[in-house]
C-alpha cells in the first residue's frame, strides 16, 4: 500500500493466517472458556449451598452478632449532625475539585488567587469544622457490644484496621527515615548497625515477628500487681500497655481553632515569600516567623483560657488499672510488629531514593552558589521525593494489608472479625466478598493517589 | 606547589607545618570512619554501647546461662535459653509428622539436590543445557519420592502428614515453579493488543494484588470446596498451595512487566523483521533480556513468597512456623516460646538471606557477561 498511487501488490493469505482474525478467534476461545468455568462454578456453588442449607444474600448482616470484642471504637451513627458534617465536607471536596479543574483549564492553580484559596478553606474546613465545633456534642455514636449486629461488628473491625494502620504508617515512616539516614551515615559502625537491622528484619516473616512480640514479649510481661513502670508514666503488664491520656477540656476547641488559624497564616506567609522571591530574588525569613505563629497562637489560647487538656494517669484500682490510655497486648503487638517490619523496607526506600540523585546535581547546585540548606531543600529533596513517594505509598498499602495478620493474634480487625462471623453464620462468600471489596477500595484509593502524584511530578523531558 | 609557597613567602623561611593526619592503616581507618569529628565520636560510642548491650544479652541468654540438656527437667535449673526444646522436637521442626521409617526418602531428596548443586561448581556444567534440563526434570522424581506412589511401590504419605521445614519448602518451591510461568503469561497478556485478553489480565492482576494474602487463603480453604461438585474434595495443602500460586502469579506478573517495559521496542521489531513469530520473539528475544533486568525484584518476590508461606499456619497447616507454635503448647515444654521462635526465625533468616545474596551474585555474573 503506497500513497503515491502506484500499483499495490496484495499478497493474498488465507483467512486463518490473518492476524486480526486470529486475535478475534483467540479472544472468543478464552472468553467462552472463562464463561464456561464461571457458569460451572456458579452451578456447583448453588448446589453445594442448597445442600448445606445456607441461603445466600446479605440479610444476615442485621442479625445479632453474639460475640464480644476486646476493643471497639465508638461508631458515629449516620443521623442529623454527623450526616451534616459528612455532607458539608463532601461538598467542600467537590468545590475544591471543581475550582482546581477550572484553574487548570486556565493553566493556573488555586494557589494563584487569594480569593479562591479563601473559598476552598471556607467550604472545606470552616463549614464542616464549625458543625463539629458548635454541634459536635450532638453526634450520636454507639459502641459495639455482643447484642450489636454483624454489620456493626464489621464496621468496628474496619475501624480497628484503620486505627492500627494509620498509627503504624506514621510511626514506621519516622523509624524508617531514621534508619535509612543512619544507613547512609559516614560513620561505619552506625551504617552497619542499620544494615544489620534491615537485613535481619526483612528476612524474617512478619507473622513470626508478630507471634514473637505477642507471645514472647507482651504476654510474658509480669501480672498486674508486679507491673513494670517506665519513668512512672508508662506501665507495662500482661494486660497491656498503659500511657497517660490527654483529655480535652473546655478550651480544647479554641485550641484547635488557634492551630488551624496559625496554619492558614503560615500558608499565606509562604505564598507571599515565594512570590517575592520569584519577582525579586530576595529571600525573606519563613521558618522562624512560622514557628512563632504556630507556637504563639495556641500558647496564647492556653494562657488566656487555661490548659486545653489534662493528662489522666492510669491508677491501680482493685485487680486492674483504670484511666489513662490503654493499649491492649494485641494492639501493641500489632503496632510493634508492623512498625518494625515496615520501617526496614522504608529505610531501604529512603536510602535508595537519596542515592539515586546523581552527585552532579549537588555539584551543579553548589556551583550556582546555592547554600547547602538550599541545595538540599530545593534540589536534592524534590528529586529524591519523586523516587521515594511511589514505593513509600505502596508500603503504606502493604502495611494496611499486613494488618490482616491480626487474625493470628486475635486483634479484632476486619479479617479477624470477618472470620468469626464466617464461622458463626457460614456465609463464606458474602463475608469474603465484603472484606475483599474493602481492601480493593484501599488499594484503588492508593493507586489513584499514585497516578495523580506521578502525573504531577513527571519529569518534563524534551 | 613549592613554587607557589616561595611566591607567597618571599622571605624564604618556610613555616613549620604539622604532619598530615594518618589516613591509612587501622588508626587512619578509624579516624575517617568512626571518629571524624566530635559528633561522630559520640555516635560511635553510643553505638558501641548498644552493640555491647545486645551482644551481652544474646550471649548470656543463648550460651552462658542456657541449658542444652534434652529433658524438660534440666531446663528448670537454667536462667537462660533451653535448647532442649529444639533438640526434642527436631524431627517435627524438619519434616512434621512425616512417618519416621520413611524419612530416608527426604534424606535421599536432599542428597540429590545437594549433589546437583555441588556439581554446578564446574563451570563447564553450568553452560550445559542438559544440566539445567536435569534440574527441571528433577521435579518429578522429587515429588514422587516425597509423596510416594503406589505404582512405583513407594508408600503414599498423605500431605496432611507433611509439616515443618519440609512443608514450608514444598509450598515455596512449588509455588515459585508454578506461579512464575503463569505470571509471564499474565504479564504478556497485560501488554497484549487484544482488548479482552488485556482486560482479563489487568483485572486478575489488580484484583489479587489489591487484597491481603490471608483473604485469598481463606477463600481457597473455605470457598474452593464450594466451587467443586459435591463429593469432590481437594486436599488441604493443595488448597493453600493454589491460594499462594494465584496470589503470587499476580505479584510476579507485575515484576515481569517491569522487565518487559525496560526492553526497547526495537528488539521486538527487529525480531519481527527477521520473520520470527510472536512466541519466538518473546521466548528467544524479549524474555531473556527482560528477566535479566528484573532479577533483583524477582528474587525479592520469591523471598516474599517464602516468608508468606508462614501464613498457612493460620489456616491450620503445620508449617515451620506452625510447628514452633505447636511446641509451645506442649505441657512438658510450656513457656519455651522464645527458643522456638528464635530457632525458626533463624532458619527463615538463613534461607532468605542466602537467597538474596545469591541474587546479588547472579546479577553481577550477568552484568559481567553482558556485551
Amino acid at each position: 500500500m503506497t500513497e503515491n498511487g502506484n500499483t499495490t501488490t496484495v499478497i493474498s493469505i488465507s483467512w486463518w493466517r490473518n492476524q486480526q482474525v486470529r486475535a478475534v478467534i483467540y479472544q472468543i476461545i478464552v472468553l467462552s472458556l472463562l464463561l464456561g468455568a464461571i457458569l460451572l462454578i456458579f452451578k456447583n456453588t448453588m448446589t453445594n449451598l442448597e445442600e448445606r442449607g445456607i441461603s445466600s444474600g446479605f440479610k444476615f448482616l442485621s442479625n445479632e452478632a453474639g460475640f464480644g470484642m476486646s476493643e471497639a471504637l465508638p461508631i458515629p451513627m449516620p443521623h442529623g449532625t454527623f450526616l451534616a458534617f459528612i455532607f458539608t465536607f463532601m461538598a467542600g471536596l467537590v468545590v475544591a475539585f471543581l475550582l482546581n479543574r477550572m484553574q487548570a483549564a486556565r493553566g493556573k492553580t488555586i494557589g494563584d488567587s487569594t480569593f479562591l484559596v479563601l473559598t476552598v478553606i471556607f467550604f472545606l474546613f470552616v463549614i464542616p469544622g464549625s458543625i463539629l465545633y458548635f454541634m459536635g456534642d450532638r453526634i450520636v455514636s454507639s459502641t459495639y457490644t455482643e447484642t450489636s449486629s454483624y454489620a456493626m461488628g464489621l464496621v468496628t473491625g474496619l475501624l480497628n484496621t484503620l486505627k492500627v494502620s494509620f498509627l503504624g504508617c506514621v510511626l514506621a515512616t519516622l523509624l524508617g527515615l531514621v534508619i535509612g539516614i543512619s544507613r547512609l551515615s559516614t560513620n561505619w559502625l552506625v551504617s552497619h548497625l542499620a544494615a544489620a537491622f534491615i537485613e535481619t528484619i526483612r528476612n524474617i516473616p512478619l507473622l513470626l515477628q508478630l507471634f514473637f512480640w505477642y507471645h514472647a514479649v507482651l504476654m510474658a510481661l509480669p501480672g498486674v500487681q508486679d507491673s513494670i513502670k517506665l519513668a512512672s508514666v508508662v506501665i507495662l503488664n500482661n494486660r497491656g500497655v498503659y500511657l497517660p491520656d490527654p483529655e480535652g477540656t473546655a478550651s480544647f476547641g479554641l485550641f484547635t481553632v488557634a492551630i488551624f488559624l496559625a496554619l492558614v497564616a503560615i500558608y499565606f506567609r509562604v505564598r507571599h515569600v515565594n512570590q517575592i522571591r520569584d519577582r525579586t530574588g530576595e529571600q525573606l525569613p519563613v521558618l522562624m516567623p512560622s514557628l512563632a505563629v504556630l507556637v504563639g497562637l495556641p500558647a496564647l489560647v492556653w494562657i488566656i483560657f487555661g490548659s486545653p487538656f489534662t493528662l489522666s494517669y492510669p491508677v491501680l484500682g482493685g485487680f486492674n488499672f483504670s484511666g489513662g490510655l490503654w493499649l491492649s497486648p494485641e494492639f501493641a503487638a500489632m503496632l510493634f510488629g508492623l512498625v518494625i517490619y515496615t520501617s526496614a523496607f522504608i529505610a531501604e526506600i529512603v536510602r535508595s531514593g537519596i542515592e539515586a540523585i546523581s552527585k552532579g546535581q549537588r555539584e551543579a547546585a553548589m556551583s550556582l552558589g546555592l547554600r547547602p540548606g538550599h541545595t538540599m531543600r530545593l534540589v536534592i529533596l524534590p528529586q529524591a521525593m519523586r523516587v521515594i513517594i511511589p514505593p513509600l505509598t505502596s508500603q503504606y498499602l502493604n502495611l494496611t494489608k499486613n494488618s490482616s495478620l491480626g487474625v493470628a493474634i486475635a486483634y479484632p480487625e476486619l479479617v479477624s472479625v470477618g472470620g468469626t462471623i464466617l464461622n458463626q453464620s457460614g456465609q463464606a462468600i458474602e463475608i469474603i466478598f465484603i472484606t475483599m471489596c474493602i481492601y480493593l477500595t484501599f488499594s484503588l484509593l492508593i493507586s489513584m493517589f499514585m497516578n495523580w502524584y506521578n502525573a504531577k511530578n513527571k519529569l518534563v523531558e524534551r | 606547589m613549592t613554587m607557589a609557597k616561595e611566591q607567597l613567602n618571599p622571605s624564604g623561611a618556610a613555616p613549620m607545618e604539622k604532619p598530615p593526619k594518618i589516613t591509612h592503616g587501622v588508626l587512619g581507618w578509624m579516624r575517617i570512619n568512626l571518629f571524624s569529628d566530635w559528633y561522630n565520636t559520640i555516635l560511635t560510642i553510643l553505638a558501641l554501647y548498644l552493640v555491647f548491650l545486645i551482644i551481652r544479652a544474646v550471649v548470656d541468654w543463648g550460651l552462658i546461662s542456657a541449658t542444652f540438656g534434652m529433658s524438660p527437667d534440666s531446663c528448670r535449673q537454667g536462667e537462660g535459653a533451653c535448647w532442649g526444646v529444639v533438640g526434642h522436637f527436631w524431627g517435627l521442626f524438619m519434616v512434621g509428622t512425616y512417618p519416621y521409617e520413611l524419612r530416608w526418602r527426604i534424606g535421599l531428596v536432599l542428597f540429590i539436590i545437594v549433589a546437583m548443586g555441588l556439581a554446578s561448581r564446574h563451570s563447564a556444567l553450568r553452560s550445559n543445557r542438559w544440566y539445567w534440563a536435569a534440574w527441571v526434570a528433577l521435579v518429578v522424581p522429587v515429588f514422587l519420592l516425597i509423596r510416594g506412589s503406589s505404582i512405583l511401590g513407594l508408600e503414599v504419605v498423605d500431605s496432611t502428614l507433611w509439616g515443618g521445614l519440609l512443608l514450608t519448602m514444598m509450598l515455596s518451591v512449588v509455588g515459585i515453579i508454578v506461579s512464575f510461568p503463569i505470571s509471564i503469561v499474565l504479564a504478556l497478556g497485560r501488554r497484549s493488543e487484544m482488548p479482552i485478553i488485556k482486560a482479563l489480565s489487568v483485572g486478575y492482576i489488580e484484583l489479587f494484588r489489591g487484597v491481603p494474602l490471608i483473604t485469598i487463603l481463606f477463600m481457597a480453604s473455605v470457598m474452593l470446596p464450594l466451587f467443586f461438585p459435591p463429593g469432590f474434595s481437594v486436599d488441604k495443602v493443595l488448597r493453600a498451595q493454589i491460594g499462594i500460586i494465584m496470589f503470587y502469579s499476580a505479584y510476579l506478573a507485575e515484576v515481569v512487566r517491569g522487565g518487559l517495559q525496560a526492553i526497547p521496542k526495537g528488539q521486538e521489531e527487529a525480531a519481527k523483521a527477521l520473520g520470527l513469530g510472536y512466541w519466538q520473539t518473546m521466548i528467544l528475544i524479549v524474555m531473556p533480556q527482560a528477566l535479566r533486568v528484573v532479577i533483583p525484584p524477582l528474587v525479592g518476590t520469591f523471598i516474599q513468597l517464602l516468608k508468606d508461606t508462614s501464613l498457612v499456619s493460620i489456616v491450620s497447616l503445620i508449617d515451620l512456623l506452625g510447628v514452633a507454635h505447636v511446641t509451645t503448647q506442649n505441657p512438658d515444654w510450656l513457656g519455651r516460646v522464645v527458643e522456638a521462635y528464635v530457632f525458626v526465625g533463624f532458619l527463615y533468616w538463613v534461607i532468605c538471606f542466602s537467597m538474596s545474596r545469591y541474587s546479588v551474585s547472579l546479577e553481577k555474573r550477568f552484568k559481567a557477561g553482558q556485551y
